[in-house]
């Protein structure tokens, strides 16, 4: 499947998405608040990456896509680029990311459009993400529902992150997102409110930039290295 | 954050069905929810288990190290004991 056909660039927005923020969650290692919390998010940042490397091998060359395609090029939610703040930060993003790879996995596990190989990613994916959304819901309601000044630190992510659910929100996703808010006492501007779009036309935040130089350097400086 | 307020927790994992749980390290948790995510990110990340049981470690009860003389001495020079003087079947696994 090329990358530009319509059902390539859906895959390719839910494999950048996936591979951005497992790069995003791997910034963490070694400087997440606990040593268990530290492996938990290697965990899930590997998960992901497995997630982004099978959908990319059913697009094309793995690393072609993934280290010398340009910020313009990718095609991942905006919300999975944006940087890691605080913890609770991060596991509001993770949140949201987790809500809508849910239905991406369920819908692609089911689906009679795509090829077996992408329904074989997607089954495995449908586990991993049944962890991941239980550590992230976990936590945010902790934090949320926590101390004056965990609850203050994650409504302020979700308020910072609100924005930026137009690219991933769906019927299901607000079903799925706002029972966890709210148990976690937090308060969202509602369904209505303006979001963010722009990554479905390569427009990205400044944070992607970055993001690519990092990931990428080690394959443009070597291209073709091997272990 | 820090663990350090954080209790201690000990970890017991079952390889497979039919064996029974070991001991394989501690983790830190608030809760026995979370010990029970933290025990499966921190052990079972090889493919290492199939059932967790976590415990807090204050509840354990343990010998005192000054007494091993006395509890454990007497059983060395047993050999008796020992089932070694039998065959071990082939077909018998897990021993």
């Amino acid at each position: 499947m090329s990358p530009t056909s319509r059902g390539g660039r859906r895959l390719l927005t839910y494999a950048d998405g996936a591979l951005v923020l497992s790069h995003r969650l791997s910034e963490w290692m070694s400087n997440a608040p606990t040593m268990e919390e530290d492996i938990a998010l290697g965990n899930i940042a590997l998960d992901l990456l497995g997630q982004a490397r099978g959908l990319l091998q059913t697009i094309g060359d793995e690393d072609e896509l993934a280290y010398f395609r340009d910020s313009a090029e990718f095609r991942n939610p905006l919300l999975c680029e944006l940087p890691n703040g605080d913890f609770a930060h991060t596991m509001v993003r993770q949140l949201f990311a987790d809500a809508w790879f849910a239905e991406v996995w369920a819908a692609l596990a089911a689906g009679e459009t795509v090829g077996a190989d992408v329904r074989g990613v997607a089954e495995k994916a449908v586990k991993e993400n049944a962890y991941h959304w239980r550590h992230s819901s976990a936590w945010v309601v902790r934090l949320g529902d926590g101390t004056d000044e965990s609850h203050r630190r994650t409504q302020d992510a979700v308020d910072a992150l609100w924005p930026f659910r137009g690219e991933l929100a769906s019927d299901e996703w607000y079903a799925r997102v706002e029972p966890v808010l709210a148990e976690a006492t937090l308060s969202t501007p509602g369904r209505d409110a303006w979001t963010q779009r722009g990554s479905a036309d390569g427009w990205h935040t400044e944070h992607l930039g970055y993001l690519l130089a990092e990931m990428q350097s080690l394959a443009r400086a070597h291209p073709g290295a091997t272990w | 954050m820090t663990t350090q307020n954080w209790p201690l927790w000990e970890v017991f994992l079952r390889s497979r069905n039919g064996l029974h749980h070991q001991h394989v390290g501690s983790v830190h948790a608030v809760d026995a929810e979370m010990a029970v995510a933290n025990a499966r990110d921190v052990y079972t990340r090889r493919g290492e288990g199939i059932s967790i049981w976590v415990v807090p470690s204050a509840s354990i009860v343990a010998s005192d190290p000054g007494d091993k003389d006395e509890l454990f001495e007497p059983a060395l020079d047993k050999v008796y004991r020992h089932p070694t003087f039998y065959e071990i079947p082939d077909g018998v696994a897990n021993i």
